[in-house]
C-alpha cells in the first residue's frame, strides 16, 4: 500500500507539470518562450509519470518475483532516457530553424545572435 | 489501485487536446512544430500508462519506438522549415 | 579489428539489456544469449565504421562511464527540478523577461559541447539557439534575464547554473 501511496503521489506531480506546461504553450507570446514551456514542463512531467510506472512496478517485482516487471522496469527507464534526449535535442533542432526563418524573438531585451550576424 | 493509472491516461490525453488548440490556432510553421513535439511527448507517457493498465508490456517497447520516430520527423520538419532541405 | 571488437561488445551488451527478465542464467535465457551474440556479430560487422568513425575509446573508460551515472542521478536531477519549479513561476505570473545571449563554453570536444547544449537545454531557464562552431560559443535564450544584465558583452559557463557547477562535471567525463 505504501508503493500506491507513493505512485499516486508521483503521477500527480506529472499531471500537475504536464497540464502547466500546455498552459504555458497557449500562453506565452513567441514561439521561444513556448519552447521553453513545452520542452522543459513536458519532459520533467513526463519523467514523473514514468517514475510512478517504475515504482509500481517494482512493488509487483517484490510481492510476485515475476521476471515480467523487471523487464518493465528496465524498458520505461530505457523510455525515459530516449525522451530526455530526443526533447533536448528536437528543441535545440526547431529553435535553430525558427531563428532561420526569420522569426525575431518578439519581446526581448537584446539580441546578440543578430549581432553576431551568423 | 490500478485505476489510479486510467484515471491518469485520461487526464494526459485531456491535456493533450489543449495542446491541439495550440496547433490549429498557431499563428506560424515553428509554432505548430513545438505543438506537434508537445503532443508526442505526451503519447509516449501515454502509452507506458496503458501498459501498466492493461498488462500488455509490449506497449512500452512500442512507446520506445515512437519516441525515436517522432524526434526524426521533428528533425526533418525542423530542417524544412530553417531552409537546408 | 578494435572497432569491430567494440561495436560488437556494446551491440551484445545493448542487447542483453532490451531482454532482461527472460530466463534463469541470471536474468537471460541460453537461447537470447546465443540470439545476443549472432546480432552483435553482425551488427559489428556491418556497424565498425559507423559507431567508431573517429577511433576514439575515451568513453569506454568505466570511470567515466560510472560518472556519467552519478551526473545524471545527481547533480542534473537538482538542476533540473530547480529549473522546473522556476519555469512553473514563470507560467503561473506571467513575468518573463527573454533575450538572446551569447555563452562562452570553453569546451573542447564536440562531445562535450553536445553534452553542454543538452544540459543547457533542459535546465536553468535557458535554451540553446545556435553555435558558434569556431569559437565553440553557444547562443542562448534566456526566459527571464536580470536587470543590467543585458548589457554584459558574454556569460561564462559557470555563471548560469544556480547549485551545482554543471560545466566542471562534464570537462571531467568528456574531456
Amino acid at each position: 500500500m505504501l508503493a500506491d501511496s507513493i505512485a499516486f503521489v508521483l503521477l500527480v506531480i506529472g499531471l500537475i507539470f504536464n497540464a502547466l506546461g500546455v498552459i504555458g504553450l497557449l500562453r506565452f507570446p513567441d514561439v521561444y518562450t513556448r519552447l521553453h514551456a513545452s520542452t522543459k514542463a513536458t519532459t520533467f512531467g513526463s519523467i514523473f509519470l514514468c517514475l510512478g510506472v517504475v515504482v509500481y512496478a517494482i512493488a509487483h517485482y517484490f510481492w510476485t518475483s515475476d521476471s515480467q516487471y523487471l523487464m518493465v522496469i528496465v524498458h520505461t527507464i530505457i523510455a525515459v532516457f530516449a525522451l530526455a534526449v530526443t526533447n533536448a535535442a528536437g528543441s535545440h533542432a526547431i529553435s535553430r530553424a525558427a531563428y532561420k526563418s526569420g522569426q525575431i524573438p518578439e519581446p526581448a531585451v537584446v539580441d546578440k545572435l543578430a549581432e553576431a550576424g551568423l | 489501485m490500478i485505476e489510479m493509472f486510467m484515471v491518469a491516461a485520461l487526464i494526459t490525453v485531456i491535456i493533450g487536446f489543449g495542446a491541439m488548440i495550440r496547433l490549429i490556432l498557431g499563428p506560424t510553421n515553428p509554432d505548430r512544430v513545438v505543438a506537434v513535439d508537445t503532443i508526442n511527448t505526451l503519447t509516449v507517457a501515454v502509452l507506458i500508462l496503458l501498459s501498466v493498465l492493461y498488462e500488455q508490456f509490449i506497449f512500452i517497447d512500442v512507446a520506445i519506438v515512437y519516441a525515436l520516430l517522432s524526434f526524426v520527423s521533428t528533425l526533418y520538419i525542423a530542417k524544412h522549415i530553417g531552409g537546408e532541405l | 579489428m578494435i572497432p569491430f571488437i567494440v561495436s560488437a561488445f556494446v551491440a551484445f551488451l545493448f542487447y542483453l539489456v532490451l531482454v532482461i527478465g527472460s530466463g534463469s542464467v541470471l536474468f537471460w535465457s541460453w537461447e537470447e544469449i546465443i540470439a545476443g551474440v549472432i546480432i552483435g556479430l553482425a551488427t559489428g560487422v556491418i556497424c565498425r565504421k559507423v559507431f567508431c568513425k573517429n577511433e576514439n575509446y575515451r568513453m569506454l573508460n568505466p570511470v567515466r562511464l560510472v560518472s556519467f551515472l552519478f551526473y545524471i542521478c545527481g547533480p542534473f536531477l537538482v538542476e533540473l527540478t530547480k529549473a522546473n519549479l522556476d519555469v512553473a513561476y514563470r507560467i503561473i505570473t506571467g513575468r518573463i523577461r527573454p533575450g538572446i545571449i551569447r555563452l562562452r563554453s570553453g569546451m573542447k570536444s564536440d562531445l562535450a559541447l553536445t553534452m553542454l547544449a543538452h544540459s543547457i537545454t533542459l535546465t536553468p531557464g535557458t535554451l540553446s539557439v545556435n553555435v558558434d562552431e569556431k569559437s565553440h560559443d553557444l547562443f542562448i535564450h534566456v526566459i527571464h534575464l536580470d536587470e543590467g544584465d543585458e548589457k554584459k558583452e558574454a556569460f561564462e559557463a559557470e555563471e548560469i547554473f544556480t547549485f551545482m557547477n554543471l560545466p566542471a562535471w562534464i570537462r571531467r567525463i568528456a574531456e
